[in-house]
């Protein structure tokens, strides 16, 4: 996609072209901040970034060390700002760290389904036919299935890693994004910019990409950004049924997997990655919902 | 009723908000409206006509404010009146009638229950009553069997039978006020014509006011009694019809009927003279007169330094306009440029030629449900277009005039017949078949603008791109060639640069043509390239595609519905119905008697901005029948004014000639529809 792309927009490097360029991102983030639920969004899921990027500075434990004094009174303290698990880890720390994995795994999964559904999407939609026929039929028996007994299987069956992991999700959400992208792609490929591109001998893979993906983007990335949080929320979900990561290293629904049976007792040990992953979830689909609000008013 | 006008608008005022900060739309609008009275509301996109209707109505969404003035109806302040008061007047006391009917009509219930809801809820009558006054009001706007036209859903409608029943809806409570905003806009020209003349003729029944908002003057005339021309958010003259268009004062206003096509202007004698320059944003607003950045008569100073007031005509008093040199310009006589040779070409083999061309849209067969009739779009056409001149196809939408361009183009194949680009057989080549040297040798220009530029692209790319596939350019000499293409559309070379967002309608089209003349084409195929524009537009691409045809020697097919615009520009003329050339000929041919029956109807459609010109006028009843219903005779027997008997629906039309070039399918001999024909009056040229 690139090729054709860089090779022929006019003088894509000028100054005059990077001062537009500046001056368009410049705008894409003042208009961010017109809507308040981008604002937020941006704000949560941006905090959480750092949070996990800072992780090995700001963390005051390490994820692992278990702290044998502190397992008398596992509840909030001045040593523990958030208390401590079963086995004294300290919960701040473990919830920094693990804000990691998730924020690697969730978008990236999200790419491999932004790219896989848009390329099915595009073809289906663009070729249509048998080509459709096949595509849409596929995605719906894959969308038929229990997905979480999916998981199980597969993960089961090729062992639990964050690879595995990323493979799992990307499969199961790339037939959703390919549904919006045909959608899409079926209204595109009427307009008078393809016909043009076809009377001036373009491929269909130049159509597909160059002149018909690029106007689907818009609702793509709100969806985008809905899936992420939605891949927050599974890894979580795989993580509490013990398929997610592997341990000793935390991951926040591992913990409340670990935890969830001194429920009675100790709540908080479940409550705080809980408040982390709805946290990073409301933060993800508030930017979804910004985004769709900026989109309409354009 | 209280005294005085019964809509009084005075120094109304109304901002939207947008990034760039509060742009006064309307900086303080005035004008009024007798009860009975209809005013019609002209200007180009953008001049705020729309927003005025919007204001009165107080529709004006989350962004636009009115900061000031008032808006008088029936004695009450509407801008002051609370939701429960406005939703008393709207609907009742004011009607609506937009543009697109379908956004009007609710897609899910029936005509007769949608016609049924306004009595219902305004006036609380019962459903019985409610009933007699819809099919009574579905009588009065002209649609046949209302009984049954009640039962269905708008989809099942044609466009024009929409509009007829949105009409209906604003009229069945009997408002003193109906705001019509371009009500005939997306429409054929015999149903604008039907429409128009429906809605005069219940003007005088119903004695509701009307104010009629168009960019079209020669659509306002036939409905109105006064016009005001709006420029900029202000009104630049108003007066009656007839004083506006014998001697219309403002520089602005004499633009606007310079710029219009008539059936007497050919590019030969007559060319049109566009307004120059385009609306300028609203946002930067000079003290002075707001057409002084486009007028030839601007005056430095005197105009530019201080508001112009709008004042009475001198010896008018019932003309006003907002220019200070309004006594001294010399009355007006219609412009038209210096007459130009157009003499390229014409002589050898044709260009392009269609010969036997037939399309047959096939419906696939689907399990277990019957395939559905083939829609037999184009059947066995004839056509010619000789190098370096032009060739005009017009008709109805439906016609099958978009067809033949696409199979010419290469974007739809023939099924049967042929047809030849230079010589060479392409009709069963789509275009990912043809060779390169075909592909640079045909190039198309689109109808939409906001669809033929891909929004994602800057215009540079899109010509650029064009650039490389259809000449082989290497990247790094591009920007050259496409500021040379640029320059040839009259665009500045920083539009390049651009997206087609920050482009006007008429911005956007001449990028299209650029980007078609990107392989140097030998032919043109441009596809109602104009009739998505403002008039005043309309008038500058017309002329950029005849002088770009003249310069380059390139040969035009001008697909159109628009016969003033045909009369206008073409060299050869086909009029076509239901998939079939009605006649074909030289232009001055077509457009004089004899004709086929068809395009005397479609002659009479066009509106004419003349007051004083009456013809009498052909309306055509019915739709043009659907592709499962196409007559076995003649195609047109079923709508046709003059149909002579049943060998009209039993026997296919002979082609009767007339003369080496000219052709008519009709039964009807020659010199009795010459003879039938003169009668008429021809349309006569006006302000000669």
């Amino acid at each position: 996609m690139s090729t054709p792309v860089a090779a022929g927009t006019l003088s894509a490097s000028s100054p005059a072209a990077a001062r537009v360029r500046a001056r368009r991102w410049r705008g894409r983030l003042a208009a961010l901040r017109e809507s308040t639920p981008a604002t937020v969004g941006v704000a949560i899921v941006l905090a959480w970034v750092a949070l996990a990027v800072l992780a090995p500075l700001i963390a005051p434990y390490p994820p692992n060390a278990n702290d044998m004094a502190a397992l008398g009174h596992t509840t909030p303290s001045k040593a523990h700002w958030l208390g401590t698990d079963h086995l004294g880890r300290d919960l701040l720390s473990r919830i920094l760290w693990g804000a990691r994995p998730v924020l690697v795994i969730a978008p990236l999964a999200v790419l491999g389904a932004a790219a896989l559904g848009s390329l099915l999407g595009l073809a289906a939609g663009y070729y249509g036919r048998w080509i459709d026929l096949t595509i849409t039929r596929t995605c719906d028996i894959v969308l038929s299935f229990p997905v979480i007994i999916l998981y199980m299987i597969i993960l089961a069956h090729f062992g639990s890693s964050a690879w595995n992991i990323i493979g799992v999700l990307t499969l199961t959400k790339a037939p959703i994004i390919a549904r919006i992208v045909r959608g899409m792609t079926l209204d595109l490929r009427e307009r008078e910019y393809v016909a043009a591109a076809k009377m001036r001998g373009e491929s269909a893979l130049y159509i597909m990409l160059v002149e018909i993906l690029p106007n689907a983007r818009g609702p793509l990335v709100v969806d985008m950004c809905l899936r992420t949080g939605y891949n927050v929320i599974i890894i979580g979900a795989l993580g509490f049924l013990g398929i997610g990561l592997p341990p000793p290293d935390p991951d926040w629904g591992g913990m409340v997997k670990d935890t969830y049976g001194m429920m009675m007792v100790w709540p908080h040990m479940a409550l705080f990655p809980c408040a982390a992953i709805s946290s990073l979830v409301v933060g993800f689909n508030l930017l979804a919902v910004g985004l769709r609000e900026l989109g309409l008013r354009d | 009723m209280t005294d005085g006008p019964l809509l009084d608008v005075r120094d109304l005022r109304v901002t939207y908000t947008t990034r760039a900060g509060e742009v006064p739309v309307l900086p303080g609008l005035s004008f009024q409206l007798n009860a009975g009275e209809a005013l019609g509301l002209v200007g180009e996109s953008g001049c705020g006509k729309s927003t005025v209707a919007l204001a009165i109505v107080r529709y004006l969404g989350r962004s636009g404010r009115i900061v000031g003035g008032r808006v008088r109806f029936e004695g009450r302040d509407l801008t002051t009146l609370d939701e429960a008061g406005l939703r008393a007047v709207r609907g009742r006391r004011i009607a609506m009638v937009y543009q697109d009917p379908m956004a009007s009509l609710n897609p899910v219930m029936t005509v007769g229950r949608q016609l049924m809801e306004a009595p219902m809820a305004h006036e609380g009558v019962p459903a019985q009553t409610a009933r007699d006054r819809a099919l009574a009001m579905l009588a009065e706007v002209k649609l046949a069997d209302p009984e049954a036209v009640m039962e269905r859903y708008p989809h099942q409608l044609s466009g024009g039978q929409q509009q007829r029943i949105v009409i209906a809806m604003a009229l069945i409570t009997g408002p003193a006020l109906l705001i019509m905003d371009e009500p005939t806009t997306g429409l054929d020209v015999t149903v604008e014509a039907a429409v128009l003349d429906l809605v005069r003729e219940l003007r005088s029944r119903h004695r509701s006011a009307i104010l009629f908002i168009s960019h079209n003057l020669g659509s306002v005339v036939r409905v109105c009694d006064r016009v005001a021309v709006m420029y900029r958010g202000e009104l630049v003259e108003e007066g009656p019809v007839r004083r506006i268009f014998s001697n219309p004062r403002h520089p602005y206003t004499r633009g606007l009927l310079d710029c219009l096509p008539t059936l007497g202007s050919d590019k030969r004698q007559a060319p049109l003279v566009p307004i120059a320059g385009q609306v300028e944003s609203a946002l930067a607003r000079s003290p002075g007169c707001g057409f002084a950045g486009r007028c030839a008569q601007v005056e430095i100073g005197r105009c530019t330094s201080r508001p112009i007031p709008i004042t009475e005509v001198h010896g008018e008093h019932d003309h006003h306009v907002a220019c200070v040199r309004a006594d001294e310009l010399a009355r007006w006589m219609r412009r038209s440029g210096a007459p130009t040779a157009h003499d390229a070409g014409g002589a050898g083999e044709p260009m392009v030629a269609v010969h036997h061309l037939t399309k047959i849209y096939e419906t696939r067969r689907r399990w277990l449900r019957g395939a559905r009739a083939p829609v037999r779009a184009v059947s066995d056409v004839d056509l010619a277009a000789a190098r370096g001149r032009t060739l005009a196809i017009v008709g109805e939408s439906g016609c099958g005039k978009s067809t033949v361009a696409k199979v010419l183009s290469g974007l739809e194949i023939a099924t049967a017949g042929g047809v030849t680009l230079d010589g060479v057989e392409v009709g069963a080549l789509a275009v990912d078949a043809r060779s390169a040297a075909l592909k640079r040798k045909l190039q198309m220009v689109f109808q939409n603008p906001d669809s033929t530029l891909n929004p994602s692209h800057t215009v540079g790319y899109a010509i650029g791109r064009a650039l490389r596939r259809l000449q082989g350019r290497a990247p790094a000499d591009l920007s050259a060639g496409v500021a040379h293409l640029l320059e040839v559309v009259k665009l500045s070379p920083a539009m390049a640069a651009r997206k087609p967002r920050h482009l006007s309608g008429g911005e956007k089209q001449r990028a299209a043509i650029a980007r078609a003349l990107a392989g140097d084409p030998d032919v043109i195929v441009a596809d109602e390239p104009v009739s998505a524009l403002d008039v005043s537009v309309q008038a500058a691409i017309v002329n950029l595609l005849t002088e770009i045809q003249a310069a380059r020697g390139a040969t035009l097919v001008f697909i159109s519905h628009d016969l003033a615009v045909v009369r206008y520009l073409a060299d050869t003329v086909a009029v076509m119905y239901l998939g079939t050339v009605a006649e074909l000929g030289p232009v001055e041919r077509v457009f004089a008697p004899p004709y086929h029956p068809y395009t005397e109807a479609l002659l009479s459609a066009v509106p004419v901005p003349d007051p004083d010109h009456a013809v009498a006028r052909i309306l055509l009843e019915g739709r043009v029948p659907r592709a499962d219903e196409i007559p076995r005779g003649c195609p047109f027997s079923t709508r046709c004014p003059r149909r002579i008997g049943p060998i009209c629906d039993e026997t296919p039309p002979p082609v009767q000639r007339f003369g080496a070039d000219h052709r008519i399918a009709c039964h009807i001999p020659g010199d009795d529809l010459r003879r039938l024909q003169t009668a008429l009056v021809e349309p006569r040229v006006v302000g000669r």
